[in-house]
């Protein structure tokens, strides 16, 4: 049964004293009340309130360890594309595991975005562990360009000069492959630029931790595990034999 | 609307003839018969989860899982909808009410993109939902086949998870999980598509209750030394408020946050799915804050200067602009997700765990905190002003409406009528618009699970589904629905549903002929230009009722409404109230899309 115990509830208005009732809603108008001195940022981050607050966008790499099966690329496509992450550029590979799956992400975003980046990746579920990496992480990035051939000789010079590959060359036509840093990758196209370049592909940034350090937790985890399970071998970070665990159950992999 | 069985009879050849349930799996669960198709491991799955009503529609595609349904012994009861949204949304209500999963089944195609509503209205308010769709042989898929939909494509981004099983073998596996998952951590929905070759083939393969994929964390207790440092910055505070969210309802950690606020002796306000979380009529509970929460909640969270929140995620109906929101407070933000902490609005102590394990935590951290031992000298008489501070505000900013005899019924007057009029545990659900927000606003919440309403998402038609699966999930409480007339005109076919099940609910329908909720807003930013939000004309509500077999009551006057209700209420079955309301009056308190919460308006022209 309703009953009014509460103060401020208690001109609640029953049918016996209803026509006695004040006129709606009652109070001190907006500019008549105490108002809050601090202030946030759009994002939340609360600031001088007299200094206007942003939060430079920065670029960086993260990696993201998945479980190896389909979906799980659409997955985290639709979850970039829907929460507007800026994000440059989504690779997707096999591991040494056959169960999991390599995600390396590059994207320009304020450090709250990058924050929201790495939890919103790691709340899916397939999502297995999530890091972004260091500025010293190795990160490597694949351009094929077909450029006109019009001058072989100067055409070489550059492939050289970038350690460059000739892949494929005919009348008309050379293609080269060029790898290195998105920014050394970027240089190259400049300067095959001359040649004019009929074509070109170019793969998003691929990136491992540096050293022993592991990408992921998860493959630091499973180093761990592997160790101490397999008897006899002693496995150093230096051991460039790769072992895969072997799957626990058989996986649907296309 | 397309015909739901295939034109042609089911004509798979391979369909294998039933076999006796003799052969054994190796890993039995309890209860259930060993399975003999990919359709019983899901039902047998659903069993062993302890599911105890479905809600769906049939169809072409998932007939072999509702005849697998049929033939279980001590499978779940079905209740058949009249459309598959409704099947979502009741589903979704009957897991709010019981905290456990609810379960909705559908066909292919159209089947599953009516859920979709219903799927993603879970998903905005971490509802625990498992839908089942059927779904067209695997040898089909892609060839755009009759009544085919990408089920799993269309609802990945509004599911927590989801699932193509099209391998018989792992159907019981998969439902398992899908059930297990849907309540673990922080809920939501999942969804598990089944093509009809993989639901009709044998399997010896049973259900695996309990299973959660294997990288699935669940956080209990938050990281100790993170909640020292909420404990102490919460104890310094001047003016600590606690914000309590829908995760307090979902975490069951209405006693334990009752407990926290009444020995912290500091205000409470409630987000409005938290409502309930506190009783409204507690001294220290402000009631609800946000766009039409109360002038006092408003207050007080524009003025703290530091916020317990807890199960919230800071929706911005609840903060207005995040610049302006508590911008004087050190937040410590408790969730289950991770996620959550500093998307919206930046936590200084961020503590994820679960609501009912950080509470106690944050309780026991704040009762031994206190350097020189004495308990809570440190709380009561340091917060006086600011309790104080805040009853002023409730004083000053009180709900109250004016009822003139002489002008058309108050929608107020009704809900407060009808608060009234039922046992206090009663269960209230509400479509969206005007009348939601009025019944949020005067119907005094006073326990969990007890509002039932679509919050993230705004469902139009959500009431009268969320009803029926309310009324199930405790056949013993009242269930009142508040609706709107454009928001029950959504879903009113569901009235055939109550009529033939009898399920005992009153439809109160707070009727202003309008999308009043759209006209209001019209009438403050579009100069009062009421483009496509009257009707002019609405039917007769009582006279659709009586045609579905419920009972119709008509409503116009301030002395028939005690008279009325009551008869709505005693009534053993559902009714419809059509409650004819001033089409002039608006919701107010209100604070403008984007807006300061301290510059809530009382009327129009304060906006």
């Amino acid at each position: 049964m309703s009953d009014d115990a509460d103060a401020g509830w208690d001109d609640r208005p029953t049918q016996a004293d209803r026509g006695a009732q004040r006129e709606g809603l009652a109070g001190p108008e907006p500019t008549d009340r105490p108002r809050p001195s601090g202030r946030r940022s759009k994002q939340g981050v609360r600031i001088d309130p007299e200094a206007e607050a942003s939060h430079p966008a920065r670029r960086t790499t993260i990696s993201a360890l998945v479980k190896h099966e389909p979906g799980v690329l659409a997955e985290v496509a639709g979850l970039v594309s829907r929460r507007q992450f800026d994000i440059d550029s989504l690779t997707v590979g096999p591991t040494t595991n056959p169960e999991t799956a390599r995600m390396t992400l590059t994207i320009e975003e304020p450090e709250p975005g990058v924050r929201q980046v790495e939890k919103q990746l790691e709340k899916l579920v397939p999502v297995i562990s999530v890091r972004e990496l260091g500025r010293d992480a190795v990160r490597r990035e694949l351009a094929v360009l077909k450029v006109h051939d019009d001058r072989p000789a100067a055409v070489e010079s550059v492939v050289e000069m970038f350690d460059g590959e000739v892949l494929d060359a005919q009348p008309g036509t050379v293609t080269v492959e060029v790898t290195g840093s998105s920014s050394e990758v970027d240089r190259a196209v400049e300067a095959f630029q001359r040649f004019g370049v009929r074509e070109l592909t170019r793969t998003g940034t691929g990136a491992l931790a540096r050293g022993t350090e592991w990408t992921t937790d998860a493959e630091a985890d499973r180093y761990e595990r592997q160790a101490s399970s397999t008897t006899g071998t002693t496995n150093s970070a230096t051991d460039r034999r790769t072992t895969t665990t072997a799957p626990e159950t058989p996986t649907d992999d296309d | 609307m397309s015909e739901r069985a295939h034109p042609a009879p089911p004509e798979e050849g391979t369909e294998p003839e039933r076999h006796d349930r003799t052969e054994l799996s190796d890993e039995q669960p309890t209860e259930p018969a060993p399975p003999a198709t990919g359709a019983d491991a899901a039902i047998a799955a659903l069993t062993a989860a302890g599911v105890e009503h479905v809600f769906g529609v049939q169809g072409g595609a998932i007939m072999p899982v509702y005849d697998a349904l049929a033939e279980a012994d001590d499978g779940p009861t079905h209740l058949t909808m009249a459309h598959e949204q409704a099947a979502a949304h009741a589903a979704d209500a009957y897991g709010q009410v019981t905290g456990e999963p609810g379960v909705c089944m559908a066909t292919s195609g159209p089947g599953a993109t009516n859920l979709i509503t219903g799927i993603a209205d879970a998903d905005m308010d971490s509802d625990p939902v498992v839908a089942l769709t059927g779904q067209v042989p695997t040898e089909f898929l892609g060839n755009d086949a009759f009544q085919e939909t990408d089920t799993v494509g269309v609802t990945r981004p509004i599911t927590k998870e989801n699932y193509f099983a099209g391998d018989a073998d792992r159907i019981g596996a998969t439902v398992s999980e899908a059930v297990e998952l849907a309540g673990a951590g922080r809920p939501g929905p999942t969804l598990v598509d089944l093509p009809k070759d993989a639901s009709t083939t044998e399997t010896a393969a049973g259900p695996e209750p309990g299973r959660l994929p294997t990288y699935y964390d669940v956080p209990d207790r938050a990281d100790e030394s993170a909640i020292e440092a909420a404990a102490a910055a919460f104890e310094a505070a001047e003016r600590p408020l606690v914000l309590a969210g829908g995760g307090v309802v979902k975490a069951e950690a209405s006693e334990e946050l009752r407990a926290f606020v009444n020995e912290a002796d500091v205000p409470v306000v409630t987000t409005m799915p938290g409502i309930g979380t506190v009783p409204e009529d507690d001294e220290r509970c402000l009631s609800w804050a946000g766009m039409h929460g109360t002038g006092a909640a408003n207050m007080a969270v524009s003025h703290t200067d530091c916020l317990f929140a807890v199960g919230t995620r800071f929706d911005d109906r609840l903060t207005g602009g995040v610049e302006t929101f508590a911008p004087d407070a050190t937040v410590i933000h408790a969730d289950i997700d991770a996620a959550e902490i500093s998307k919206n609005v930046e936590a200084d102590h961020a503590l994820v765990g679960d609501a009912a394990a950080v509470i106690e935590q944050m309780h026991d951290a704040m009762a031994t905190g206190s350097s020189d031992g004495s308990e809570t000298d440190t709380g009561s008489d340091r917060h006086a002003a600011w309790r104080e501070q805040c009853r002023e505000w409730q004083d000053d900013y009180p709900m109250t409406y004016a009822a003139p005899e002489d002008e058309p019924l108050k929608p107020q007057f009704v809900v407060e009528a009808a608060d009234a009029a039922t046992p206090d545990d009663a269960v209230v659900t509400a479509g969206v618009g005007q009348h939601q927000m009025w019944a949020a606003q005067y119907w005094t919440f006073r326990h969990p699970r007890s509002w039932v309403a679509s919050h993230g998402l705004g469902t139009m038609g959500y009431g009268l589904p969320a009803a029926i699966g309310a009324k199930l999930a405790a056949p013993d409480r009242e269930v009142v629905c508040f609706e709107g007339d454009g928001s029950f005109l959504m879903t009113l076919q569901e009235l055939s549903v109550a009529a033939r099940e009898n399920l005992d609910v009153t439809v109160i329908v707070l009727n202003n002929e309008a999308i009043g909720m759209v006209r209001q807003w019209q009438d403050a930013f579009f100069e009062g230009r009421h483009t496509a939000s009257e009707y002019g004309w609405v039917p007769e509500f009582a006279a659709i009722a009586e045609a579905f077999g419920a009972k119709g009551f008509t409503l116009e006057t301030y002395d028939e409404v005690a008279d009325t209700l009551e008869a709505a209420f005693a009534h053993d079955g559902p009714s419809v109230v059509d409650a004819r309301i001033d089409p002039r009056e608006n919701v107010y308190p209100m604070v403008e899309s984007g807006g300061d919460n301290s510059g809530f308006a009382l009327a129009e022209d304060q906006l």
